[in-house]
This record gives C-alpha cells, structure tokens and sequence, in this order.
C-alpha cells in the first residue's frame, strides 16, 4: 500500500523531485517487515528489528490463525489472506504464538 | 483383567458386529488383547437384520461450516450427507455428541447453518468446542447456544444408558509452545464430578484436541489431559473420544481405549506426512472416503465399547 502512494506521489512531482524524494523515501521503507504464515509456520520465526519498525502478519494457509504476545498486542483471527500490523516503538524481545495453534511461535527482537 | 476375558471379549465384540446393520458400508474395528484390527469392509449384503442390542450413540466431529478452501468447497454439503447417513442407519442411535469445530470460523450464520443440517438428525447432541468455535470477539455464540447448563467454559456431565459421560474443554487459555489445556479448574470439577462413583461404571471422556499425544510437533494433545486420565484410571470401562486431527485413530491403554472421528468436513494428513496439519487436498473421487462419523455401542458386561467409523462414501 504504501509503495504505491510514494509511486503516485513521485509521478506527480517528477522525476528529479522523485529522486530526491525516494532517497529516504527507501530508508523508510526498509523500516517495515513483512511475516508470512505458510503451513502453520511463522516466516522468518525470528526478526530483528530498530524501534518505530512497523510488522506486517500475513496468514497464507486455509486455516485462520492468530498472533497474540502476552500483555503486548493481540490480533484478532486472521482468515486467509488476512493482515495484522504492529508498530514496536519499545526495545525488546517479544515473542509471541498462536493462540489456537500453540506449537506456532515466533519472536520480534526490537533495538 | 486376564488375557482370557480379554478373549472372551473379542469373541463377544465379533457377535456384537455381525449383528450390526448399516446402510452403507463400514470398516469396523475390533480390539483384542489391546490391539485395535479392523474386520474389514463390510457391505449391505453382509448384514444381518437384527437390531443392534445395547445402547449406540453418535459422534460427530469437526464439521467446520463456513470452510469454502480447495480441499472441500461444500462443508456444508458434506455435513448434510453425513446427517443423511446417520438417518438411514437401521439402529437409530440415543444420541450424538460433537465433538467441536462445529463452524469454521464462529459466525452466527455459520452456527445457525450447522444447526440447521444438524437438528434434521432429530437426535439430542451434547455439544464441546472446538478452537474454531471460539473466534468471534465476546466469544459468545457458542456459549449462547450449546452452554447452557455447562461449568466453567463449558464443561458437564451426564448418564445415559448406565454409561457416565464428560464433556470436556481443551481449546481455551492455550499456552505459547503448548498443547490443548484443560486447567485447574476444570481437573478439580472432574475429580469432584467422579467423586463417589462405582468404579463399575463405563466413563466416556470426550473433548476436542484428543486428550493423549498423537503428535505434539502438530500440537496433537493435550498438555494436562495425563492428569484428567489419571482420574479416571481405576474405573473398569473408560472410552475416551477426540475429534481435531480429522482421521481415525486408536488405542488401547489397559482399561482405556483412545479414538478420534473423521471430520465431515475436509480430511488432515496422517502425522508428519505433510508439511503442516493443513487441510489436506485429496481427489475429488476420493474425499468422501476421509469423511464421514463414527458410532458406539454399549452393551451391559461388556468392558470394551465397539467403535465403528462409518465414512460418507467407500
């Protein structure tokens, strides 16, 4: 969602305003992680990432799952293809499963 | 017990079945001296005309209304024929239990479709949840519809035919890396619940995520269902019934014998045949072969209960 504002952004303003705009434009993209859910399995199981990063679940398999981390966030039942997005603005180590499928776990480590 | 009431036993059972009349076929299964067999398919030709003695109920399990994925595009449909099967079995059985994942995803229409397909058996169903039945946010259509009258999350027992029964909950409070879960609360209720019971009396354990551990790297088991077993161990007569894994599965401990039902919904594979537990995509010919509900029958002085699995088709 995102890539497709900043690209109708920079088409608007042209190509060299783009250049200039994109530069941290992509430093700031960067900051945003994507976790997928394939065949009960949380991919990457581990991320690392810098304070203020926003993480993006995404469920990819038939069956709905959730993601849920004791005291800190909470998703409510993704189905197929649905999303769930937390921002870590705190340094730590968050781990975190699936409520309904328990053997699911994964960690967020936030510097 | 000895090895020759075990015998007697097989023999007895082996009567029991020949005498068992179904519409369609069933495999049925015998246990022996501790070793569940299969005595094969038998077809409507085989039969006999009697009328099956004793006390038969039905399970029914995972029947995930509202599932629309590959690896059944109709649950709704699949269920409709499982009813289907059960109106035309010759014994019409006491009652059924379900064994939860009665939706897919805890709609209000989807539990009104289930109810729909489901009360067309004009059987009374004694109801546990399943995961699936507990996603809508104040978790409150299950509770609405099959808790009444139920402890705790939803949790009750009750006598039917001189046989004990307990429903039991191992979907709720799941803990990160764990298995199903019962709790404290609930343990402390059976132990109360089994207070004060002839130890003669047949118990019948039933509960979603099957209460021993078919498979924990799936999460096939129940962290604490040891201890539910435990209570339960001295009685002469215990048959404990899971649904959640949507494939028949059997074993006998002593005086307890394990089984899980086929869903009417979509098939799982076999533990660790596949990458994950994930609905299982089969053949269309062959999908109803993987379906279907099974059927128990209680006769007095009996230890063990016949469990047959009677699939929609094959």
């Amino acid at each position: 969602m995102k890539i497709l504002n900043r690209r109708d952004f920079s088409v608007d303003f042209g190509l060299s305003l783009a250049a200039a705009i994109l530069l941290p434009a992509t430093t700031a993209r960067a900051d945003d992680m994507e976790v997928h859910i394939d065949n009960f399995v949380f991919q990457p199981a581990e991320l690392k990432i810098k304070a203020g990063t926003t993480v993006t679940w995404t469920n990819r398999d038939d069956i709905p799952h959730t993601v849920v981390s004791a005291g800190k966030f909470r998703s409510k039942t993704l189905d197929t293809d649905d999303k769930f997005s937390f921002t870590f603005t705190n340094a730590g180590d968050y781990k975190y499963f699936c409520s309904l499928h328990p053997h699911m776990t994964g960690m967020i480590k936030v510097e | 017990m000895s090895g020759h009431d075990h015998g007697e036993n097989g023999v007895n059972r082996r009567k029991v079945l020949e005498c068992m009349t179904w519409a369609g076929t069933g495999v049925l299964w015998t246990v022996t001296g501790g070793v569940p067999r299969s005595l094969g398919i038998i077809d409507s030709a085989q039969a006999a005309t009697a009328v099956t003695p004793g006390m038969t109920f039905l399970q029914i399990s995972d029947s995930h209304v509202g599932f629309d994925k590959p690896a059944n595009p109709n649950a709704l449909g699949t269920l409709e024929e499982a009813v289907g099967k059960i109106n035309a079995m010759p014994t019409k059985p006491a009652f059924m239990i379900h064994t939860g994942d009665i939706t897919h995803l805890s709609k209000a229409a989807e539990f009104d479709n289930a109810d729909r397909i489901i009360s067309q058996s004009k059987l009374d169903v004694h109801y546990v949840p399943g995961e699936h039945d507990f996603l809508d946010e104040e978790v409150k259509f299950y509770r609405e519809r099959y808790g009444r009258g139920s402890k705790g999350q939803g949790w009750y027992s009750f006598d039917a035919g001189g046989v004990h029964f307990i429903g039991l909950v191992n979907v709720v409070d799941l803990k990160a890396g764990g298995l199903g879960n019962l709790g404290a609360e609930q343990l402390a209720w059976l132990e109360d619940d089994l207070r004060g019971k002839s130890k003669s009396t047949p118990i019948v354990l039933f509960a979603h995520i099957p209460l021993w551990t078919v498979y924990p790297e799936w999460g096939w088991g129940t962290e604490d269902g040891g201890r539910a077993l435990e209570q339960v161990k001295g009685f002469g007569s215990v048959t404990v019934l899971n649904g959640h894994i949507h494939q028949v599965m059997q074993k006998v401990e002593g005086n307890v014998t394990f089984h899980t039902a086929r869903s009417t919904a979509f098939p799982q594979p076999a533990p660790g045949a596949a990458s994950s537990p994930g609905p299982m995509k089969v053949e269309d010919a062959k999908l109803r072969s993987m379906l279907g509900v099974a059927s128990i029958n209680f006769k007095q002085n009996e230890q063990r209960l016949a469990i047959i699995d009677t699939p929609l088709q094959g």
